[in-house]
């Protein structure tokens, strides 16, 4: 029997009512962003449960410790104020975990009864439980608005605010802001960049931290992030690249408007013509010429999407997830004839949806797509009811659809709780888009190997 | 690194070493501010006991996040209705943050119900819905006046102390389901399960030993459980409970409503198993029911024993480091690795009691380290001091364990087999089995190191 076998009805609009998010709130990106910095600790204002869950969800995504301490508010605080608990927190956090940054989020509970993060930073500044050197940062990020994504960008501006200068003279290098991106795809974006002999001062940057080797010990803070030093920098920078605008567009324009370092808005480099948008951008602001390498990888994905575009033909597909990784993707798949007539993301905001028309282009009949308030899994399944898609791409929590309605998944996105090992491989760049292929076309044949009546089981196919 | 360094000044009387003279242990504290640590909150304990209730809806008065974060996350199995697996929230918003989020409850729960038409309905309270006053009890009692189902408060507020008090707050959302239902023809040799949550079906292994003694098994709180079945629990004559926190408060509560005396079993590990048994026929005073709780140990010793002997053989001499969300869970942990020939040198608890201590302390060898809320620094020092090769935790422990290349077994949400009864004992000896003597660790750079140094 039908796992959501309470979908079945006819869709009745809903007001108020939220079934299967496709989004969550605000803190965990936070805390994702600032574990993209190096030698610092996330620091969640708020009670236990907030930070125990965001270190849960992000272990069981990334299979990876995740470090973050919490002011654990009890009753007491709520009614008189987290400035003694934050104060107490920052004292115990330098002399036991030793971090170079803590970075403070707040959550729904500390925004709504008013903390004022800067105010109590400067105190513990005063009494001196900030060590010489280190810094307290934060971010505010109530999870009654925006969602996980927002949070991210928030935190992302927020080393921005903190820590950019604009320097005597410009430095060669560009910044990048990644958006929320799994580790491999920000090693992917800097090995692009060194590839084109371009500088890049890339924050935040998970990678060496959410995919850190075995050695024998637990690295409480791993190797990898960006630097307070690097960070700095970004204020001297050549111009900044922001991919996904919901996640790092913030960022960018918080750079332009303290440094004067330009802007760039690009989409997600997901897929072959929004790389090309990224690599061309690189290019442009450092001034270099594309190497043969990448020129080489550019013309693979070209030959793998010749090869596949017989299989891909008019199939539809049904995404979710964060608004970036969505329009990139959607792209992607319309470049390759595929049809991804659904969308939703639970994450706010109208822009999503004139950027994803803007990137079909007219290509997809039938299209619909809905984000903020009650764009949720129960209502992608509605649709799917209506009318039947070919394939799913989305997180984890398309599960129950895909086997419920007998339809492949493709995992994508965040969060996926349930396989090992996505984070390792990225899904950006020109070998990003092949591999992006090669799952989707595998997961579509593996279907029709299992499904098709004896007779038809081609060997060759 | 001094062994002791990892520790902060105020978690120090919460630290122990079994053996050596100090003051008893301090705990039922909330975490030191600033401490990474490995406690959730009040809501959290509310949503994990009450979850499993597969025919109600479960109804998040609160930011999306406390919904998403709880949605399907342990799998507590139904052999019916899958309706607790969905994830249903108001998603409150800045405007409702201001304004009030009491209309959009009441709008959510009528959605809710013309959509799934439940059994009932419970509304957990978070952080912001008890920070802004809304009074949850108010729309509730007139959803259930509208609706003519029960739709049930939670208030689960998280920063209301920890998730023990969300533990207390679910047995009274359940409690005042209790009492409501028909109790003809229960059997005078009945009882209700309690605090068993059916992960991996553990609630059904049980059920079916209890059922082969010939017992009338009214509700089971709450893993497969169902309201009807919940609402004509003060029918039973006797309380199983396990778990150490999370239910003995509705025990207590039904002793003295309705006086149901209840027994604190636990059903992990040989001993215990058989104990919970025996207590339950010796209960009912019936020779037949305590001949065939025999003759069901007995049954199922005779095929574990020998199954466990190869296990037992390549284990000896191991050692186990345990940290676990209930103290009583960790007794029985201690019992069943001694069972495999395996040492427990480091054990622990986020919410036990100082009687829970107490018996930890008298349970484990000389030179144990006992602890309570401990946090990553702490348990790694601690496994590294002791040379650990298990580690028995739950989700945040395990990347942990394997980072320092110790091999893991999550007793906790995640377990996807089970670990209850006499067949969990030998799921247990064969999980343990697998992570410890993986080939994996002869590559890692501990046990290279290790072996250099003999």
């Amino acid at each position: 029997m039908a796992l959501l076998r309470h979908t079945n009805q006819p869709a009745v609009e809903r007001q108020a009512l939220t079934i299967n998010p496709a989004k969550t709130c605000q803190p965990v990106g936070a805390l994702y962003a600032a574990l993209g910095v190096h030698n610092c600790l996330p620091h969640s204002h708020g009670s236990q449960g907030c930070c125990s869950y965001h270190r849960s969800v992000l272990t069981r995504h990334y299979k990876e410790p995740v470090m973050a301490a919490t002011s654990s508010f009890t009753e007491g605080s709520s009614v008189f104020g987290g400035q003694s608990n934050l104060l107490a927190a920052i004292e115990n956090i330098f002399t036991l975990y030793a971090p170079d940054i803590i970075a403070v989020h707040t959550t729904c509970l500390s925004e709504t009864i008013g903390d004022d993060i800067p105010q109590i930073a400067a105190k513990a500044q005063n009494e001196g439980k900030i060590p010489a050197g280190k810094f307290v940062i934060h971010a505010n990020t109530p999870s009654y608005v925006g969602s996980h994504v927002t949070g991210f960008a928030n935190m992302t501006k927020s080393l921005v605010s903190y820590f950019a200068e604009k320097g005597p003279a410009k430095l060669r290098t560009v910044n990048v802001v990644p958006g929320w991106v799994e580790p491999a795809d920000m090693r992917e974006i800097k090995r692009i960049a060194a590839l084109m002999g371009v500088e890049i001062i890339l924050f935040p940057d998970t990678s060496d931290v959410l995919d850190a080797p075995q050695i024998g010990k637990h690295e409480f803070y791993p190797r990898g992030g960006v630097t307070v030093q690097a960070l700095r920098k970004t204020g001297s920078s050549q111009a900044t690249i922001a991919l996904g605008p919901t996640a790092s567009g913030s960022a960018a324009l918080e750079l332009e408007k303290k440094c004067e370092v330009e802007a760039t808005m690009l989409e997600l480099p997901i897929g072959l013509r929004a790389t090309d948008a990224f690599i061309d951008a690189l290019r442009r602001i450092a001034g270099v010429e594309v190497p043969q390498a990448l020129k080489d990888e550019r013309g693979r994905l070209m030959d793998v999407i010749t090869d596949m575009h017989q299989y891909f033909y008019g199939k539809r597909v049904a995404l979710w997830g964060d608004p970036d990784q969505l329009v990139s993707l959607a792209g992607f798949l319309a470049d390759v004839d595929m049809q991804p007539v659904y969308t939703v993301t639970g994450t706010p905001g109208r822009a999503f949806e004139e950027r994803l028309t803007r990137v079909l282009a007219g290509r997809v009949p039938g299209v619909r797509m809905r984000q903020g308030a009650q764009a949720d899994m129960f209502l992608l399944h509605q649709w799917i009811k209506e009318q039947a898609v070919d394939l799913l791409v989305g997180n984890t929590y398309g599960k129950y659809i895909a086997r419920d309605e007998n339809i492949p998944l493709v995992r994508h996105g965040f969060p996926i709780l349930d396989r090992v090992g996505h984070a390792y491989f990225p899904s950006v760049g020109y070998l990003g888009g092949i591999r992006m292929l090669e799952k989707i076309l595998q997961a579509l044949q593996d279907k029709q190997d299992r499904d098709c009546p004896e007779e038809a089981v081609e060997l060759v196919m | 690194m001094t062994r002791d360094d990892a520790i902060l000044d105020e978690r120090r009387a919460q630290v122990l070493r079994n053996g050596a003279d100090g003051p008893a242990m301090a705990c039922g504290k909330t975490s030191a501010a600033g401490s990474v640590s490995q406690r959730a909150c009040v809501f959290c304990g509310s949503r994990v006991v009450l979850y499993p209730i597969a025919d109600a809806v479960h109804l998040v008065h609160g930011p999306v996040g406390c919904a998403v974060y709880t949605w399907d996350i342990r799998g507590a199995l139904s052999s019916g209705p899958q309706l607790h697996r969905n994830s249903f929230c108001t998603d409150l918003q800045e405007t409702d943050v201001i304004h009030g989020g009491e209309k959009k409850l009441t709008r959510c729960l009528r959605e809710l119900v013309t959509t799934y038409r439940p059994n009932a309905a419970f509304v957990y309270s978070t952080c912001i819905a008890g920070i802004i006053g809304d009074d949850i009890g108010a729309v509730c009692r007139k959803a259930t006046a509208e609706y003519g189902i029960p739709v049930i408060p939670v208030m689960s507020e998280g920063f209301k102390g920890t998730k023990k008090d969300g533990y207390r707050a679910a047995c009274e959302a359940l409690a005042s389901l209790i009492g409501t239902g028909d109790t003809t023809g229960i059997s005078p040799h009945s009882i209700n399960i309690l605090g068993e949550f059916n992960i991996a079906g553990e609630t059904w292994i049980i059920r079916d030993y209890l059922t082969a003694m010939g017992i009338n098994v009214v509700a089971t709180m709450t893993g497969d459980g169902r309201v009807p079945d919940i609402r004509r629990a003060h029918g039973a004559k006797l309380n199983l409970v396990q778990c150490s926190g999370s239910m003995v408060h509705l025990a207590k509560e039904m002793e003295s409503r309705y006086g149901i005396p209840f027994k604190r079993v636990s059903y992990f590990g040989i001993e215990d198993m058989s104990q919970a048994l025996y207590d339950v026929a010796e209960f009912f005073g019936d020779a037949p029911m305590l001949r065939r709780a025999q003759e069901l140990v007995h049954r199922e010793l005779t095929a574990l024993l020998p199954a466990l002997r190869d296990y037992r053989r390549d284990l000896t001499g191991r050692r186990a480091a345990i940290y676990v969300g209930g103290a009583f869970k960790a007794f029985s942990l201690v019992r069943a690795l001694r069972h495999l020939g395996m040492q427990t040198v480091v054990v622990g608890s986020q919410t036990g009691n100082a009687d829970d201590y107490r018996q930890l302390k008298e349970l484990c060898d000389p030179g144990t380290i006992i602890v309570d809320d401990s946090n990553p620094v702490e348990l790694a020092a601690f496994v590294r001091e002791k040379g650990v090769d298990l580690f028995i935790g739950g989700v945040k422990e395990r990347p942990i364990a394997y980072k320092l290349g110790i091999g893991f077994c999550d007793h906790n949400h995640e377990r996807k087999r089970a670990l209850a009864g006499f067949v969990g004992m030998l799921n247990f000896a064969r999980e343990v089995h697998a992570t410890v003597t993986s080939p994996v660790w002869n590559y890692v750079p501990r046990r290279r190191r290790l072996q250099e140094a003999v």
